[in-house]
């Protein structure tokens, strides 16, 4: 099996339109979190993080994408450049991670501007597989909020097996009324800016991010090196919309990933975890973490960030992982002050230096859907 | 090496097991009623199944006419996957729940009904009602790439993270759809 390497990254978020950017806002504890009240876009004020969406058309200026095309393409642009990888060869694959794409344009007057097709998630990767010019037909995972490091996962694997060479892994969705007026629904919108494994959490924050990861057989020349050591998906199989009280699917994703990586819960030097901020997904993930004996390890979410950003956030948060393990610098938890989880953990309250060789990444989802991953930074 | 040993299709109002016609019903039952008619022939008691949308209720039919006939017990819960496909993800859900919160003046979002936007909210119905824990995975493609979902599958099986999964394609479009499963086992 070939060894495969993180060569690549970006993040279009409400900090920033690169990795740097948006890290260095996270070092500052810097929230893209905000209030609006747009009417005619929303019928009552929300609380999201979202993107400078001028700065973006003026960037990108061609009426022919759409706003998420737009955002994946910039990043993706930007992501490739950092890797040196030729997206035109065919030893190349494109992944995409979404789980609603183009779907505000259901919406008039936006609609009009685009044929029907384009709402789909396929129809949406070949517009901008086709724009790179990359030859071989992309793949799209939609598993709700663990789509991101699916997609990894997904990529890796197809790596590992000598299939491709390189994948462009690219995440995003879109802040809009069909996804807000779903989650307010639910109750499970905050007031406030989000407040991961806090007492007072009071629900998600919506957030709209592109993200995108480049995976290469071939490790990028410069120090240190990150690879991908290993990653799985589980299902709670208890319930589509609430997390499993015993965090089943969790502790079994984490379980396989440990043992595809060859390491144990002593290994993990920092978890980056999903961190929704509603009350159950905390208290899930805190139970899984127990079960596998992690609860000491230095736990943050970055939802008080960029807000829960769905298709994008397992991208971009293992994008802010692989910066906190160059950095040797683990990254605070925004909106977190009064521990409040079922099971105790430890969560990063302010940035801590760290020498961080393995760390573990976690998703959750609806439909009982879980996911892990774990990067290793290695010497050659 | 793996091996499909089941397959199910459903298409034009027939259920196909394993290539036999298993049950059919009248071509002028709207969607919904077939699926109901489909069901209720299987004398399975799940009431839950009749607050799902159609293209979940799809999903479940599918899995439910492939499952019965297979011995699995044999193999672990987290051992066993799911892992499908669809070309429109589940846009006759978006329109419906769309439909409620287009308008400022009829604003009523309904959790029951946006909740199954989701395409993978399918793959969790079918994990609660048969107990299966293994890996997850839902690929949207123009149409049906059954190698695609195949590799997938048997690259998890080579790295030994699944035995035995479910795979195929659940789709509805507004017009029509087609659902075609099958099991495969390492």
């Amino acid at each position: 099996m070939k060894q495969v390497y993180f060569t690549g990254d970006n993040i279009i978020s409400s900090l920033g339109f690169s990795s740097q950017e948006n890290f260095t806002s996270l070092l500052q504890a810097k929230t893209g979190i905000a209030n609006f009240e747009i009417p005619g876009y929303y019928p009552e004020p929300f609380v999201a993080s979202m993107i400078d969406r001028n700065k973006l058309h003026a960037l990108i200026p061609d009426k022919r994408f759409t706003l998420l095309e737009k955002m994946m393409l910039l990043s993706v642009e930007d992501a490739v450049k950092s890797a040196g990888v030729d997206i035109k060869s065919d030893k190349t694959i494109f992944l995409f991670s979404t789980t609603k794409g183009n779907i505000d344009l259901l919406e008039e007057p936006i609609s009009a501007q685009f044929e029907t097709d384009r709402v789909y998630l396929w129809k949406m990767a070949e517009v901008i597989t086709k724009h790179f010019g990359n030859p071989n037909r992309p793949m799209v995972i939609s598993n709700a909020c663990i789509s991101g490091v699916l997609a990894i996962n997904t990529a890796a694997m197809l790596l590992q097996n000598g299939d491709y060479e390189h994948a462009v892994v690219v995440g995003g969705d879109v802040v809009s009324r069909f996804v807000l007026s779903g989650f307010m629904s639910f109750h499970s919108l905050s007031p406030e800016p989000c407040k991961p494994f806090d007492a007072h959490r009071n629900g998600l924050s919506l957030g709209e991010a592109a993200g995108t990861v480049v995976l290469s057989v071939y490790p990028n020349k410069q120090e240190p090196r990150f690879i991908f050591a290993g990653g799985a998906s589980a299902n709670d199989a208890n319930h589509i919309s609430g997390p499993s009280r015993t965090g089943e699917g969790s502790y079994i994703a984490i379980e396989k990933a440990f043992k595809e990586a060859g390491i144990g819960s002593g290994e993990i030097d920092h978890i980056s975890a999903h961190g929704t901020a509603t009350p159950y997904n905390d208290d899930m993930e805190s139970i899984a973490i127990k079960r596998h004996a992690l609860s000491r390890v230095p736990v943050n979410s970055l939802k008080g960030f960029w807000g829960h950003t769905l298709g994008a956030a397992g991208i971009i948060e293992t994008v802010a992982l692989l910066h906190e393990m160059k950095n040797n610098t683990m990254i605070q938890t925004v909106g977190f002050s009064e521990p409040g989880t079922v099971e105790p953990l430890n969560v990063i309250t302010k940035p801590v230096e760290k020498e961080l060789n393995t760390c573990l990444k976690l998703a959750s989802g609806f439909g009982g859907c879980n996911a892990a991953l774990i990067v290793k930074k290695v010497t050659l | 090496m793996s091996t499909i040993t089941n397959q199910i299709t459903i298409a034009n109002h027939k259920i196909f097991k394993n290539g036999v016609l298993f049950f059919e019903a009248d071509p002028a039952l709207s969607f919904k009623d077939f699926l109901k008619a489909s069901w209720k022939n299987l004398k399975v008691k799940y009431p839950k199944f009749y607050k799902m949308d159609e293209i979940s209720k799809l999903g479940m039919l599918a899995a439910e006419v492939l499952l019965m006939d297979i011995p699995y017990t044999d193999i672990a819960q987290e051992d066993i996957g799911v892992v499908l496909s669809n070309a429109h993800s589940t846009i006759a859900t978006d329109i419906n729940h769309w439909n409620s919160v287009s308008n400022d003046s009829a604003f009523f979002p309904s959790p029951a009904v946006f909740v199954y936007t989701l395409p993978n909210i399918m793959i969790g119905e079918i994990c609660i009602k048969h107990k299966l824990k293994g890996e997850n995975a839902f690929f949207i493609s123009q149409q049906y790439d059954e190698a695609l979902i195949k590799r997938h599958i048997n690259l998890l099986m080579a790295q030994n993270k699944i035995q035995a999964a479910i795979g195929g394609w659940v789709d509805r479009s507004e017009e029509d759809y087609l659902a075609e499963i099958f099991w495969i086992r390492k």
